[in-house]
């Protein structure tokens, strides 16, 4: 049985657009307000939601996403605010996985943590920090509750391990557009096309952009050639600038609209 | 299975795993750039030019072979027990650090890298790094937390006046945790130019592996030493550990010598039932930390919790994977110095042999203290005087209650 995500991606490709991905950490600046900024990108038209676990030690964000995550754990974030809002998110029929690093869910137990992604209606979960040689429990985990393993791959993985790592993927490859850490940047690397490129040459599985993607035409040129953009920090940003109340919450609706238009104008 | 057969395969660990702990975590962007060192690495090995430079720069340039001393009137306060005190802190820039970074510092020029990152805490590692790059003309970035930029000004201005750039790290706890992780973001971005000159045999492969290859030395000179002086082997050999470096140096050695105790002393700051320490063997969990499985001290979502000890160098949540291992299978003790056990022991090396010792080291000097009132005046204890205390001047007067 195909997941949310796997029917997402199954979804856009016949409506040929490249579907919206966007971020947040659980309990990001409250629990509260995490819901309703993500009902707001959903309202926007954000296809389908990343909740990060926000985490002490975030080695491949940059300073955006790192002073959110603190906030969050200073606000009480934890593993049972990362799946309430997993299952909340995922109760309003959009597709959603949780972006995690590896010793959050080693803590809470591999099989556990595979199994109550599942019963909270999640659809996999983005592990930006763990090898493919260190999966093997996890892999077998993923496996028998049906949710989705998505590793994240760079511009520096050679094309043997590219090959490797993807043939392990499922629902979507997460593509890093550079080499360094998540944020905005004025423009999205040159290297993220030649990635995709080679990823298509040895899996047929959906390739979505993430790390530095922020406006509708950063966007439009990388659906040109993927099949999902990610967004997180741009997100963020506007809350860190306007707050999660209305306004905050309307800013964030615009842009996920934005962004939404940039995907579906791709040729 | 035997202690024996788990010893053997230590040293034939595939992808840097020792048991359970060890491997990597680690971001895919650092797949390529940790396959290129730990190539490097193994071919520099077997390499007798490589090994012939090395062996160079540690006589012309560190001064190794490092002395040993016999402490006479420390025996006194150690139940009587012979204390042999490995001499690292006469090293040039002042601790046994210098021993990774030179051999680091060849692989650098050997993978055809111009630029190196390193983290640092109390400073000695960054201090020892800035000294390689001066040495090798490389570019040297320095990230260390605030609080620490602070805590160890001193150091801060050696780096400096060695030419290197020191990076103030403002995330989290501001302490070395946290210029780990803004050293990895670093070489994340610039890894095809970078080397990312870890200083402790924590990280993911082949860091655990590799520094603990430049650090046998210790130990490979201190065993013959001992042999000499005595005729036999010591009954036990001690260091302090944080992340586990000049602790699995003098070990390394001495694994397969199954009379010999080794014994690892972290720091207990207040003492672990205070929760303020950084006891990570005797107070944490398994778990992953800065791309490796070890012990760590964390809560129950695996966030890392802060440590502390009145040392810098020793307040680290995480600690080397093999460390665990040995550990585990019962070949290495571990245990817990507190900050006032350490400061006594800082003390009494100052007045009974002339020698200030780092604060770090001075944890190793508590549990020879400790470990030869146990066994008594027949016993040989072979320390690692890991370090030099003219970085700790300052913080010990304050302890002491001297006016500076």
């Amino acid at each position: 049985m195909s997941t949310a995500l796997e029917k997402l991606f199954e979804k856009t490709k016949q409506e040929k657009r490249a579907a919206l991905i966007g971020y947040l950490p659980a309990g990001y600046p409250n629990q509260k307000s995490s819901a309703k900024i993500i009902k707001a990108m959903i309202e926007g038209g954000v296809d389908a939601i990343e909740i990060g676990f926000p985490y002490s030690d975030p080695v491949m964000d940059g300073p955006v996403i790192q002073a959110a995550s603190e906030e969050a754990i200073k606000n009480g974030a934890g593993v049972d605010e990362v799946f309430n809002l997993l299952q909340t998110t995922a109760a309003l029929g959009t597709p959603s996985v949780i972006m995690s690093y590896w010793s959050p869910i080693e803590k809470y137990g591999v099989a556990n943590f595979a199994k109550k992604v599942a019963q909270m209606g999640g659809s996999g979960v983005i592990t930006p920090d763990l090898t493919i040689e260190e999966s093997q429990e996890w892999q077998n985990e993923s496996t028998s509750n049906s949710i989705n393993r998505i590793y994240v791959v760079a511009p520096s993985t050679t094309d043997q391990r590219l090959a490797n790592v993807t043939a392990k993927c499922s629902g979507f490859i997460y593509a890093a557009s550079l080499m360094g850490v998540t944020g905005t940047r004025d423009a999205v690397s040159g290297n993220a096309r030649s990635l995709v490129e080679r990823i298509r040459k040895v899996s047929d599985t959906p390739v979505a952009v993430g790390l530095g993607v922020s406006t509708k035409s950063q966007a439009q040129e990388v659906a040109n050639y993927a099949d999902g953009v990610i967004v997180g920090s741009a997100f963020i940003k506007i809350v860190q600038e306007h707050g999660s109340g209305r306004s905050g919450l309307k800013k964030v609706k615009q842009l996920a609209n934005s962004l939404s238009e940039g995907v579906r104008n791709a040729s | 299975m035997s202690a024996d057969k788990k010893v053997d395969e230590l040293t034939s660990s595939v992808l840097g795993h020792f048991g359970p702990y060890g491997g990597r975590f680690v971001p895919e962007a650092l797949i390529a750039a940790l396959d290129e060192l730990a190539a490097a690495h193994t071919s520099a090995l077997s390499d007798p030019k490589f090994q012939s430079e090395l062996a160079e720069l540690h006589k012309t340039y560190t001064g190794r072979p490092s002395i040993l001393t016999d402490a006479k009137r420390f025996s006194e306060h150690a139940g009587g027990a012979r204390i042999l005190l490995k001499r690292e802190d006469l090293n040039h820039t002042g601790s046994h650090k210098i021993n990774n970074v030179l051999g680091q510092a060849l692989l650098t020029k050997r993978m055809g890298k111009k630029r190196i990152i390193a983290e640092t805490g109390a400073g000695q590692h960054g201090v020892a790094s800035a000294t390689a790059a001066a040495l090798f003309g490389l570019e040297c970035v320095v990230y260390m937390g605030e609080a620490d930029t602070k805590r160890q000004a001193l150091n801060v201005a050696r780096m400096k006046l060695l030419g290197a750039t020191v990076v103030p790290v403002t995330q989290g706890s501001k302490t070395l945790k946290d210029a780990i992780n803004e050293a990895m973001r670093d070489w994340v971005t610039n890894v095809s130019t970078t080397h990312y000159l870890l200083g402790t045999v924590a990280g993911p492969h082949p860091f655990p592996t590799m520094v603990r290859d430049f650090q046998r030395i210790i130990g490979v000179e201190a065993r013959q030493q001992v042999l000499d002086l005595t005729g036999k082997l010591p009954d036990a050999v001690l260091a302090c550990v944080g992340g586990g470096s000049n602790a699995i140096g003098i070990f390394h050695p001495f694994i397969e010598d199954s009379s010999v105790r080794l014994i690892g002393l972290e720091a207990g700051g207040k003492g672990i039932e205070t929760g303020m320490h950084a006891s990570t063997i005797s107070g944490g969990k398994p778990g992953v930390l800065h791309g490796t499985r070890s012990y760590v001290l964390q809560d129950s979502d695996g966030q890392t919790v802060e440590s502390h000890s009145i040392s810098a160098g020793l307040d680290y949540p995480g600690v080397g994977p093999e460390h665990a291992y040995l550990n585990d299978i019962g070949r290495a003790e571990y245990r817990s110095i507190t900050d006032d056990q350490a400061m006594y022991a800082f003390s009494l090396l100052c007045k009974s042999e002339g020698i200030i010792p780092a604060i770090e080291t001075a944890h190793a000097l508590a549990g020879a203290l400790e470990l030869g009132n146990e066994l008594g005046k027949d016993a040989t204890l072979l320390i690692n005087l890991s370090g030099r205390g003219d970085k700790d001047v300052q913080t010990a007067a304050e302890y002491f209650g001297l006016p500076l």
